[in-house]
């Protein structure tokens, strides 16, 4: 089936008089994956719900290829199909589960079994029909729920936070299982979720919503190469972002001057040009202060000490500052013994060129 | 006086708890008077004790004329000692608590059973109380012309011409039976759509036939107790077959033998039957029930 | 215990006799409350799910109304339809007291907020998110209402068994309005009672004995029901 364009415009809705909806325009790109992420709270369930014609919008429109649409509009919600986080998987077998579809458009017998059974198979559980729905694991369970949908062969898939309640083992596989899937059948695909790793595996293009309002929306590697602002360069995982102004330009590096610091970016902005600078944690590495460092492509070496030091699972988030400049690393546990790592202790930050994002400030998406 | 102030909430206690003492025990001493001086054996000089229970079983057409409401504190007043507890129920289940000794004194109306029950040694002896009437009642201008009839067999076969239902209590109370006797000496089966069964009281059934707009027969006591939630009128009445005659048993061996024979001698003694022959004249006009006891 | 062997021999006999129309008695029972079951379902699951699942104003205090109504007692059930529909009441000519129309009347009444009560209760259990989901696969509004009645199915299954427990074994209301008419309106319970205030202990306890084997019959049969939808049960 061809892919289908849904559009939303002028989206609004709220709850006991608190707005927790407000988007100006959101465009899913026929065919393409767009990751919709925010923390919690921040409407992307309420935005899917009103996207699949689920539950109406106070103000604004959704249009399914260039016609409005509304939540009564049955043949429109009969070419969409959502999954949710938990499956809620009805009481029966998986076979039953999956065929709930197919029954409400009238496809039955063998035509009913054969689609099912292909579903299943392209989910991995080939041959489970006549499994109890009720007695999956997680992730089988959560599979069921997604071939559920994708045996509708639907012209829009909707995903909340499908695999957001699983372990995180699981979890990884089953994402790069997902982006598979969506990649063969070619599906319009609106996917909410608020972790950006499974964002940047699955999605073609990712918004981000922040208090319900769209505040970034792009392809994926603009939207998380070029923090639109300080907000969204921080939820993700940027922080903190540095402003500065380009004090130099030359093959393709520019070199940005942040309150005295130069930072050496990859980029072609303008000389002159008041922008935002932004370093994942990762992609820092912290030295021994004025170490002698081995001869690498890591153009941008700053002095810096450590003002604070936190624990995050199997690594450590330093914040290191250098004059007002503040940058973020995410360093191993090893490294926090090797480098002994407090607060106050001197290290050299040492990031790439090519590492460095660059936003002009006040032009969301980017150069 | 700081003592005094100190426990206001004991004292009162205290006091309240005095004062419940106080009333019991002047409770005990009005219902038993002479308690402390008297020879034991007479009336007033029994044991100083909580009443006792004495179980009247009668029938629910009893109860349902009111006249206990009138004969049992009148009873009690005489015999403080005895505390009496009816049950109504149908004239066969009051024989049956009877034999089974549920009861200790029987006040229904049918003789022969009566008689019966007596002869098979369940009762003591059986003594005539008081008699009522019934009476046929039906919807006003009386469709099946019941009372236009000669006699009760003609009556009876008017009733069974089936021009307006028949509400009967068929309960084997003493009513049901009355009925039965009175088709039977007209030498008539009652059955057919005509023919209601109730399975009920007196109340019921008058209330059924009410609202069926069918003939019934009731005891006069209990259709004119309920004459103002009725939609029926007296039909038929004054008929030598339509007496109601009442009889007292105390039950052989009952658990409270005294009880049941001092209940039994006072309903047939002057006082009680002054309290039967009374009943029902100021709220009904005339008396409901007649006593002959001899 | 002679009592007992006594009476259930008599009631044996009787019954073997054919003196008592025993089977009469008990298809009665069975039409009256099967009918009575029947409409209360009717209109007492829409109900029941409607309070189950919407939310509006005043739901609450519908909720505590139907909740209430389960406490209502059946003889003031009974006293109110008698009332209505006698002679002298506003009902009075439709002529259906001491009837079996009567009788089914009190019982819906009786039996209506049980079985609302109870389908509330078990639809409510249903996340709301099982409509949503049914509603992104393609259902309409009575689609989603099947889906989440065939969720809640062990719920409903335990609002028929309350309906019918509660008025096949009633019996105020039921000689209140139905009079106990040997033929027409009399069923098990107020067989039961006039068999027990004739002495005729024999026969009652028969029918006692019929109505506890019957009431144990549908507890089995909703129970196998119960228990092949529960069949996907997570246990």
């Amino acid at each position: 089936m061809d892919a289908a364009t849904l559009t939303a415009t002028g989206i609004r809705k709220s709850y006991r008089g608190r707005m927790v909806l407000d988007v100006d325009r959101l465009e899913l790109a026929p065919g393409r994956t767009l990751a919709l992420l925010g923390p919690s709270g921040s409407g992307k369930s309420t935005l899917l719900s009103i996207l699949g014609l689920l539950e109406r919008a106070d103000e604004g429109t959704v249009e399914l290829d260039g016609r409005a649409v509304t939540h009564r509009d049955r043949d429109a919600r009969m070419v969409m199909a959502a999954a949710f986080q938990r499956p809620y998987l009805f009481k029966g077998t998986v076979g039953e589960n999956v065929a709930y579809g197919l029954k409400l458009r009238g496809v039955g017998g063998t035509a009913a079994s054969t689609r099912v059974a292909a579903a299943l198979e392209r989910v991995g559980l080939g041959g489970w029909e006549a499994n109890s729905a009720l007695t999956l694991s997680g992730g089988e369970a959560q599979r069921v729920a997604l071939a559920r949908a994708l045996v509708l062969q639907p012209r829009v898939l909707l995903l909340d936070e499908p695999l957001a309640s699983l372990d995180p083992l699981l979890k990884w596989r089953l994402t790069r299982e997902f982006a598979r899937i969506l990649g063969e059948t070619g599906t319009t695909t609106f996917y909410v979720t608020h972790d950006q790793d499974e964002a940047q595996v699955i999605a073609d293009d990712v918004a981000v919503m922040n208090a319900g309002r769209i505040i970034a929306h792009g392809r994926v590697e603009d939207v998380f190469g070029l923090p639109a602002d300080e907000w969204t360069a921080a939820f993700l995982g940027m922080e903190p972002a540095l402003s500065g102004i380009v004090a130099e330009s030359e093959d393709g590096v520019a070199r940005v001057d942040c309150d005295g610091i130069d930072v050496y970016a990859v980029s072609g902005v303008p000389v002159g040009a008041e922008v935002l600078v932004a370093v994942r944690p990762e992609d820092v590495t912290l030295f021994e202060a004025r170490a002698l460092l081995p001869p690498s492509s890591a153009r941008n070496r700053i002095e810096a000490v450590v003002v604070e030091l936190t624990h995050s699972g199997a690594t450590y988030r330093v914040v290191v500052e250098a004059g007002r400049v503040r940058m973020a690393a995410r360093v191993s546990r090893q490294a926090v013994t090797d480098l002994r790592l407090e607060t106050g202790v001197g290290v050299t930050a040492v990031f790439k060129a090519t590492a460095v994002r660059v936003a002009a400030r006040g032009v969301p998406g980017g150069v | 006086m700081t003592d005094r102030t100190r426990l206001p909430v004991f004292r009162a206690l205290l006091a309240s708890v005095l004062g419940l003492a106080v009333v019991f025990s002047l409770t005990a001493c009005a219902s038993q008077p002479d308690a402390a001086t008297d020879a034991p054996g007479g009336e007033a000089g029994e044991p100083a004790t909580e009443p006792t229970r004495v179980i009247l079983a009668s029938t629910t057409s009893t109860q349902d004329s009111g006249l206990f409401d009138d004969l049992i504190p009148a009873f009690e007043a005489a015999y403080p000692e005895y505390a009496v507890e009816v049950i109504a129920v149908g004239t066969g289940e009051a024989l049956e608590m009877g034999r089974n000794k549920d009861a200790d004194v029987l006040l229904v109306h049918a003789k022969a059973d009566e008689e019966t029950f007596v002869a098979e040694g369940f009762g003591t002896e059986r003594r005539d109380v008081c008699y009522n009437d019934f009476v046929f009642v039906g919807a006003e201008g009386d469709p099946a012309g019941v009372g236009a009839a000669v006699d009760l067999n003609a009556a009876m076969t008017a009733i069974a011409s089936g021009e307006a239902a028949y509400v009967s209590r068929g309960d084997d109370s003493g009513t049901h039976k009355k009925e039965k006797k009175l088709f039977e000496s007209a030498g008539i089966e009652p059955a057919g759509d005509w023919y209601l069964v109730s399975g009920q009281g007196m109340g019921e059934t008058l209330k059924i036939a009410s609202e069926k707009q069918g003939y019934t027969l009731s005891d006069r006591a209990t259709y004119l107790s309920m004459l103002e939630a009725l939609d029926l009128a007296i039909v038929r009445e004054g008929d030598e077959g339509l007496l109601n005659q009442y009889g007292v048993i105390p039950v052989t061996d009952a658990r409270n033998p005294d009880g049941a024979r001092a209940f039994m001698e006072w309903v047939t003694s002057a006082e009680g039957q002054a309290v039967i022959g009374a009943y029902g004249v100021e709220t009904f006009g005339a008396p409901l029930f007649f006593p002959n006891a001899e | 215990m002679q009592i007992f062997a006594d009476a259930l021999r008599d009631g044996i006999a009787a019954f073997s006799q054919g003196t008592i129309d025993v089977w009469g008695i008990v298809w009665t029972s069975l039409q009256t409350s099967g009918t009575a079951v029947f409409f209360s379902l009717f209109l007492g699951i829409p109900a029941g799910f409607f309070l189950g699942t919407r939310r509006f104003v005043g739901r609450r205090l519908l909720i505590t109304i139907a909740n209430t109504g389960m406490g209502l007692p059946p003889v003031a059930v009974g006293l109110i339809v008698a009332m209505t529909l006698s002679r002298r009441g506003p009902l009075g000519d439709l002529d259906l007291l001491y009837t079996r129309p009567a009788m089914v009347m009190a019982q819906v009444i009786i039996a209506l907020p049980i079985v609302a009560a109870v389908t509330a209760a078990a639809v409510g259990a249903v996340p709301r998110e099982v409509r949503l989901q049914a509603r992104s696969l393609g259902a309409s509004r009575i689609h989603e209402a099947i889906l989440t009645l065939a969720e809640a199915r062990l719920g409903l299954v335990a609002a028929v068994a309350a309906g019918f427990g509660q008025i096949i074994s009633e019996v105020g209301a039921v000689t209140m309005v139905g009079g106990n008419l040997e033929g027409s309106t009399r069923v098990m319970t107020t067989a039961i009672v006039q068999f027990t205030r004739m002495g005729k202990y024999g026969p009652a306890l028969a029918l006692s004995a019929v109505l506890l084997g019957l009431i144990f019959l549908v507890n089995v049969l909703l129970a196998a029901g119960q228990h092949s939808a529960d069949r996907f049960e997570r246990t």
